[in-house]
Parts: C-alpha cells; sequence; structure tokens
C-alpha cells in the first residue's frame, strides 16, 4: 500500500540520527536563551532596546574597557575603578587636567579588513553626541556635549577636550555607548536625509569587535561569529554565539536543565533559587550595583505630600516579608537605605526604618489622618513576577494603617508614560545606574532637575546643593561627606522607601566558565568558554 | 466559477475597507504612549516629542489616516518599532511559520477525526463512540497553552523523545534556502531529506498541541453528519439495493456528510489561526500571533494593524476557497451560488 509506505518513511525521518557535524558545533558555538532579543544592532539608534546593548558590546570595540576584580566568593566582576586599554593603546591626561589624548592600536581593523583610524573615532563620538535621545544624554552624563570636543591629531592619535573636570569623563568613555564605528563603511551608507546612517547601521555590522554578526532574524536569533583578526585582547575561545529568543520562562528553565541551552539571565527569582538548590547547573549571583527596588510616593501631592505619612509609609512596609516572597532572598534588603550595598557611601545604620505598625499607627495620627484614607498603587507589569507579590504585601500593610488601597497593573507602554506623567500616588518599582557613583544614581532620582526617574517629583534646593557639589567634589573627605549629606537627606524626607538590591543572578552549565558580572548586565562572548 | 471567484472578492473589498478604518482607529485608541516607550529609559519630554514627531504621532488623526492610506496603496506597512523592520518583511517572514503550523495541525486532526466520526457513526454506543466523546471533552476543555506545556514537561523535559521546543529548527542545523518561507516545502525544493527529520521533529509537539484542540468540533461535527446522512432515506434504498458497504459508507453517505465538516474545517482553522498565539509563546514559534502580541503590549501600531489586516485577507480567502470547495463536492452548491 502506498499510504503505508508514506507512513513508515515519515516515521523513519523523524528517527533519523543528529548529523555527527551537528554534534561537534555544539561544543565551540554557545547557545543563550533570552526572553527579548535585540531590536536595533547599533546602539546609538532611536528606541535600542537593553539586548541590543549585548549585541553592540561584542561588535564593536570601545577605546577604553574595564579591568576584572575577583571577589571573596570567587566569582569575577568588572572592577570600575580600573580602566583598561581596548582600541587606545595608552592614553595622557593633559597637565593641566583639561583633555586626553589616546594612542590607538596600529594593528587593529574592522570586519571589512579596513584599519581603524582616528577618523572613525572622531566620526563615531560626532555622532552619539549629535543624534540625540539616549547616546547623547549618557554622553553628556560624562561632560562629552559637543562635537569641537573631538579632535582627530594624526592617523592613530585621537583627543578628547574637557569642558570641565568632571570624573565621569573618562569612566563613562568606557561604557557601551561610546563605540567606535567603521565611519567609511557607514558613510557610503548615508544619505541627505540619514547623514549619520542609522538605517543601514540598524541591521548591520559596521564594527571591529571581537565578533561579527553573522545573521540576525529580528524577534527569532542573532548569531555571532568570532573576528580571527581581532587585536584588542586576548583572542576569544567561543567560536561562535547563537542568542535565541524563548518567550516562555518555563521552557528557558526546561531548556538549561536538559543541557540544550548553555546560559540565561532571564529567569524569575523562584527559578534561580530552585536551580542554584539543585545544583546540577551553575548559578551565579551578584547584587546590581548602584539598584535599589522602592516604594516611591508622589510629594506634589496629597496625601503623600505630608511627611509624616510618607514616615508611617515607611515604618509600615515588611520589608522582610517582601524581599522573601518576591525575590526569594536573592539580593540584599536595604531597609530604606537608599544606597545600595556595593556602593560608595553605604551604611546600614543610617537609616531608622523597620516594620513597626504601632509607630506607622502613631505617625498617622500625628499627620492627622488616624483614620486613614483611600488611594491607588501602581505597579508595571512586564516585572509582574516580582512587581505583583511586592504589590499585595505592600497593600495588605498599609491596610493595617488604615491606608486603603486598589492595585494598577500597568501594561509596559503605558507605564513609561504614567512615569512621565508623574501623576502616580504610590508605586512599586526599580531603579540601576550604569556608573557605580551614589551621586550618579542621586543626579537620576533625587535630584529637582526631576529627570523621568524622579516619579516622586521631589525637589528640594539643599538636596540639588549637595548632589551637585559631590559630582566635581575631588577631596576624599568632603566628598565623602557630601555623599553621607544626601544619603540622610533622602532618608528623612523619605520620597520613596528603598526595600531591597536585587541580584543580577546567571544560569549556566557547569562546563561554562569566564563569566563575569558588568554594570551593563549583558553578556561579554569574549571572557567565556565551554568544556 | 472565476467569475463567483471575482464577484466574492469584490464583495470583500467593503469589509476590508471597514477593517482599516476600525483597526487604525482601535490602535490609536490604546492607553499607551509608543513615543514615551520607545524615547527609551532616560528621555527627557524634549526627546519624547522629538520621537513623536519623527514617527509622525503629532500629527492629527485624519492627516495620520491619509498618510496610512497612502502608504497602504504602495504596499507599504510601516515599520515596527519592537523588531526595527518593516512590518511587511516581518509578516512576510513570520506568516508561513503560522500558517505552516497550523496546516499541519489542522491535517494531524483531520487525519484523526474524521475516521474517528465516521467510526462512531456506524457503531453508536461502542467503545470507539466513547472514546470519541472523551477524546473532543478533552479537546475542548483543555486550555491550549496548557496543553502545550504539559506536551513540553513529558515529551521533552521527561523523556527526552521531542526535540528542544526552541521554535521552528534546532539552534545548530543549517535551514534549507529560503524560497517559500515555508520550511517542509523548502526542504523539499533543495532535496535535503536530512533536514526534513529535523523540521518534522520540531514540527511534532506543536503541531499535536494545535491538532488536539482542532480535533473536537470536527470529529463532533463529522460524527452528527455522518449519523444524519446515514439514516436517510437513499443510503437505506442502496443498502437494500445490496451495495456493498464501503460504496454505500464512502461514496454515498460520506459525500454527503462532507458539507458541514468543511464548514466546520473553515472555521476551525480561522480559529487555529488565532489560538497560534499561545502556542507559538510555548514553543518559541516565530510566527505572526506572537508577533502582533509583542507589538500590542508596547502600543506598536503599524505590526498590529497589518497583523490584524493579514488575518481579514486570509479569512476572506478562505471563505473563498471554502465555497469553491463547496461546488467540487455538491454540484447543486454551484448553481445556487
Amino acid at each position: 500500500m502506498n499510504r503505508t509506505a508514506a507512513l513508515w518513511l515519515l516515521l523513519a525521518l523523524l528517527l533519523l540520527p543528529v548529523p555527527e557535524a551537528l554534534a561537534q558545533s555544539r561544543s565551540e558555538t554557545l547557545l543563550v536563551v533570552v526572553e527579548l532579543g535585540p531590536n536595533s544592532m547599533d546602539i546609538h539608534g532611536v528606541g535600542a532596546n537593553r539586548p541590543a546593548y549585548q549585541s553592540s558590546w561584542n561588535l564593536y570595540d570601545r577605546l577604553m574597557t574595564y579591568g576584572v576584580k575577583t571577589l571573596p566568593d570567587g566569582t569575577r566582576m568588572y572592577d570600575y575603578s580600573v580602566l583598561k586599554p581596548e582600541l587606545a593603546e595608552s592614553w595622557q591626561i593633559a597637565p593641566d587636567g583639561m583633555s586626553v589624548t589616546f594612542k590607538l592600536r596600529r594593528d587593529a581593523k574592522f570586519h571589512d579588513g579596513s584599519p581603524v583610524t582616528a577618523k572613525d573615532v572622531k566620526w563615531s563620538f560626532d555622532r552619539a553626541v549629535t543624534v540625540g535621545g539616549f547616546p547623547t544624554f549618557q554622553m553628556k552624563a560624562g561632560s562629552l556635549e559637543k562635537p569641537e570636543q573631538f579632535g582627530v591629531v594624526d592617523d592613530y592619535t585621537f583627543r578628547v577636550a574637557f569642558l570641565r573636570k568632571d570624573k565621569l569623563t573618562m569612566p563613562d568613555l568606557a561604557v557601551p555607548v561610546p563605540v567606535i564605528m567603521n565611519s567609511e563603511l557607514a558613510r557610503k551608507h548615508a544619505t541627505s536625509a540619514d547623514p549619520w546612517a542609522m538605517e543601514w547601521v540598524k541591521n548591520n555590522d559596521a564594527g571591529g569587535g571581537a565578533y561579527k554578526l553573522e545573521s540576525w532574524k529580528p524577534g527569532q536569533e542573532s548569531i555571532y561569529v568570532r573576528f580571527d583578526e581581532w587585536k584588542s585582547g586576548p583572542l576569544p575561545k567561543l567560536k561562535r554565539v547563537i542568542v535565541r529568543e524563548v518567550p516562555s520562562a518555563g521552557n528557558r528553565r526546561a531548556l538549561l536543565e536538559r543541557g540544550d541551552a548553555d546560559i540565561s539571565f532571564d529567569l524569575p527569582p523562584k527559578d534561580f533559587s530552585e536551580i542554584a538548590a539543585a545544583g546540577k547547573l551553575a548559578v551565579v549571583a551578584h547584587p546590581v550595583e548602584n539598584a535599589h527596588a522602592y516604594v516611591g510616593m508622589n510629594v506634589k501631592n496629597p496625601p503623600f505630600n505630608n511627611l509624616k505619612v510618607r514616615q508611617a509609609v515607611a515604618y509600615a512596609i515588611p520589608y522582610e516579608k517582601i524581599f522573601h516572597s518576591a525575590m526569594f532572598d536573592r539580593g540584599a534588603l536595604l531597609m530604606g537605605n537608599p544606597i545600595a550595598t556595593n556602593t560608595f557611601g553605604y551604611d546600614a545604620k543610617l537609616s531608622p526604618y523597620k516594620t513597626d505598625t504601632a509607630k506607622a499607627k502613631a505617625l498617622m495620627a500625628e499627620a492627622g489622618v488616624p483614620n486613614g484614607f483611600e488611594t491607588l498603587l501602581y505597579f508595571d507589569q512586564g516585572f509582574a513576577t516580582i512587581n505583583e507579590p511586592a504589590a499585595v504585601l505592600v497593600q495588605e500593610s498599609l491596610g493595617q494603617i488604615g491606608i486603603k488601597t486598589t492595585i494598577n497593573k500597568i501594561p509596559g507602554a503605558n507605564w513609561r508614560n504614567l512615569m512621565l506623567k508623574k501623576e502616580m500616588p504610590i508605586y512599586v518599582n526599580a531603579f540601576g545606574g550604569w556608573l557605580n557613583y551614589p551621586e550618579y544614581f542621586f543626579f537620576w532620582n533625587y535630584h529637582g532637575q526631576n529627570a523621568v526617574f524622579n516619579t516622586m517629583s521631589y525637589q528640594n534646593p539643599e538636596m540639588d546643593k549637595l548632589i551637585d557639589a559631590a559630582r566635581f567634589e575631588t577631596d576624599p573627605k568632603k566628598y565623602a561627606d557630601l555623599v553621607r549629606g544626601f544619603t540622610k537627606l533622602a532618608i528623612a524626607e523619605v520620597p520613596r522607601v528603598p526595600l531591597y538590591q536585587p541580584n543580577l543572578d546567571v544560569a549556566m552549565q557547569k562546563g561554562i566558565t569566564g563569566y563575569q558580572y558588568w554594570f551593563h548586565r549583558q553578556l561579554d562572548f569574549r571572557q567565556l568558554s565551554k568544556n | 466559477m472565476l467569475r463567483l471567484i471575482g464577484r466574492r472578492l469584490l464583495a470583500a473589498a467593503p469589509g476590508l475597507a471597514g477593517v482599516i478604518v476600525v483597526t487604525f482607529l482601535l490602535t490609536r485608541a490604546l492607553p499607551g504612549d509608543p513615543a514615551a516607550f520607545f524615547a527609551g529609559p532616560a528621555a527627557t519630554r524634549e526627546a519624547i516629542e522629538e520621537i513623536r514627531r519623527s514617527l509622525g504621532l503629532d500629527k492629527s488623526l485624519t492627516v495620520q489616516f491619509g498618510l496610512y492610506v497612502r502608504d497602504l496603496t504602495r504596499a507599504d506597512l510601516g515599520k515596527s518599532l519592537t523588531t526595527g523592520q518593516p512590518v511587511r518583511s516581518d509578516l512576510i517572514s513570520r506568516l508561513p511559520a503560522s500558517l505552516e503550523l497550523t496546516a499541519c495541525g489542522l491535517l494531524l486532526a483531520v487525519a484523526v477525526a474524521l475516521p474517528l466520526g465516521v467510526l462512531a457513526a456506524t457503531r453508536p454506543g461502542s467503545w470507539v463512540d466513547h472514546l470519541c466523546r472523551m477524546l473532543t471533552t478533552a479537546g475542548v476543555s483543555l486550555p491550549i497553552f496548557f496543553t502545550g506545556l504539559l506536551l513540553v514537561y513529558v515529551f521533552y523535559f521527561l523523556l527526552g523523545w521531542a526535540p528542544a521546543p526552541l521554535g521552528r529548527l534546532d539552534a545548530f542545523a543549517s535551514p534549507p534556502r529560503s524560497l517559500t518561507g515555508f520550511l517542509l516545502v523548502d526542504a523539499l525544493l533543495a532535496g535535503d531529506l536530512g533536514i526534513i527529520g529535523a523540521i518534522l521533529r520540531q514540527l511534532a509537539l506543536p503541531a499535536i498541541t494545535l491538532g488536539l484542540f482542532a480535533m473536537a468540533p470536527v470529529a463532533r461535527m463529522t460524527r452528527a453528519a455522518m449519523l444524519g446522512v446515514l439514516s436517510s432515506d437513499f443510503v437505506r434504498t442502496a443498502r437494500a439495493s445490496g451495495l456493498d458497504r464501503r460504496t454505500v459508507l464512502v461514496t454515498y453517505a460520506f459525500r454527503n456528510a462532507m458539507l458541514p465538516v468543511v464548514t466546520t474545517l473553515g472555521m476551525v482553522f480561522s480559529f487555529l489561526l488565532g489560538a497560534n498565539v499561545l502556542v507559538e509563546k510555548v514553543f518559541a514559534w516565530p510566527g505572526i500571533g506572537s508577533y502582533a502580541l509583542e507589538a500590542l503590549i508596547v502600543s506598536d501600531y503599524a505590526p498590529v494593524q497589518g497583523f490584524i489586516l493579514t488575518m481579514a485577507s486570509l479569512y476572506v480567502l478562505l471563505n473563498l476557497l471554502i465555497d469553491v470547495l463547496y461546488g467540487v463536492i455538491d454540484p447543486r452548491a454551484r448553481i445556487e451560488a
């Protein structure tokens, strides 16, 4: 019978062995599973998402990179106090401290074989400060604002003039934004409407980094292969890296546990804690620097414009319970301290807050609202695995002091909108900053410039003075005093109640070595190897 | 026949125009602000306004609609901010994945449901009938994502029979040269039999998930239609005339029972295209359902509009196909149309 024959053929095809070549390439290829993939290969692009930082970090070189340090638990992390050469061989700060001159590597090439010269650096930096949006903003954070600051001395010498003495200028040149692009190649694709070739660089590789883009299917997978002529560091071990999007968290875990995927950041805290306990896979955990999750309150509008009410909230919140049930204890408790445990200025003794319902009730009475009030509690649905249990616990504890809250879950696009409007009376959220300086964190979150992250609309001239002074202070003693000053003020005025510092967890097969924590919280393929 | 097709296509035009207007208005009524979302985390108000201008969202609704229609006439569906690509190329690369999966799921469902329904109808009250009832009840009552996750857990995680739920092809396999976008067709065209096994293995679990879901209505409908036909006068006459069982069942009864079954199949197919969203999520299947869902969450207008428009056009074509099939199965339907 024909049909029977066809059926057997089908079965036979299903049972065909996996070709040998596949098994071989697996040992040199890393399979990363992620929830969401990049939407751009260009970190300067409009709307480039966080996974795009990872693509950019591996496809492109920067002038400098950060050193590495080994922590007491044996894990490795980048060292923000040490800058190391990447594309630049060396650099020299001018005697007056108002410029820096970089000597570029003479043997460095872009992926198309053309040499990397100072004019590429100039073009790339001009692009970053000109195109607007996130890259321009990030450059500005290090006082890098105008194309006139960047000068080509000769093919292999490049100079950056400083606008002011800013200790963030040099560190800011090693973050993911100031990548060096192949200007000749990119210019070929520029048009009068698009002078910076944004359209082309978004989908193509104009880099000279350790990895080349092999293929990219947006929304599905991106594949990177090693650039064997890379000179800016030791040749990476991994020949090929595949980043696949797997939307279901349960499947990402199953893939890791079955040994089909190699590494993933994107699992809920519960899964990390179970995987770590099971011991089949390696879980590496680092508390995220300069970050905290918090309960924010709008200080412009009643009822939270009343300091006593805010303090009552800070005494009502069940810190340990939230940390345990939402985070499965993965991170570090902050108990009202705004500065993270591994950031300069952290002092556990500074915050008086703890869960004390009696005291909270007394404060509510002092505030003139002994019977409480009704209000709305918001959180971002995109992080519901963590936010939802946290919000429910906050709701329950506030109920005990008479504050009746209705929980509002907000989907992604609208959340950003609500943060901008600054009308949410009370909400659960988190923030992390790239550069590990307390004044950098405060600049975004507590400064009167009222950035989007200051969703509380907290404005206090005294606070601004301390933050601004700390940024340019060079004397260590005075600097420490300033940091202590603004920390104490943030605790006393409590526009937001810091809860805990989250972990950056990563789960991987035991045979994978070399992982190190990066402030951008993305994977650096260059350091990994697979046995 | 050609006139029928032409007339039907013309009649669908106002419907499609309505879809264009309604989806445009509905997406604009979504609460989110795409400009705020895509301006990135550190954006200032000015930066967001800049993005709004570059997206054309600062213009009035009528102007925006005019521009949208103008782009549509050039077959330009706009650009997705989530993937950063033109919506048209996204849909072209993803639609075959969804269609291939849905077709395989439906094929599986038909292969099981039709014989099961016929057998159940010829032997009412027997074990086959009970089995049919049990399967159909299970099929409709189990939520589709649950079946999917359960299958992954049992056949991939516990038993290791199924390949990793990593989408259409193993991450380490090289896909056949893309001609149609349908991997199975491409692999056949390329004559690459080795890869077909890999593709079928990836397809198996998601297709079974969809198939289980689709089986229920098809089996129920087949059974009911067959029962009706089997008790009709012409079957009794055929039996009385001494025709053998096979001829009575297949030639006379089954052919007449096909009409309602085909109608159900059409409905189930369009149903499955929608149900795909969940299966695509579970199996990391790069189809258009998960694409539209992602876009919807971040208020990315263009992909949502493109998706709905594509689906509407597909439904129109599907209904047309069913009508044509009617004519093939039952010549009377041709004259009435």
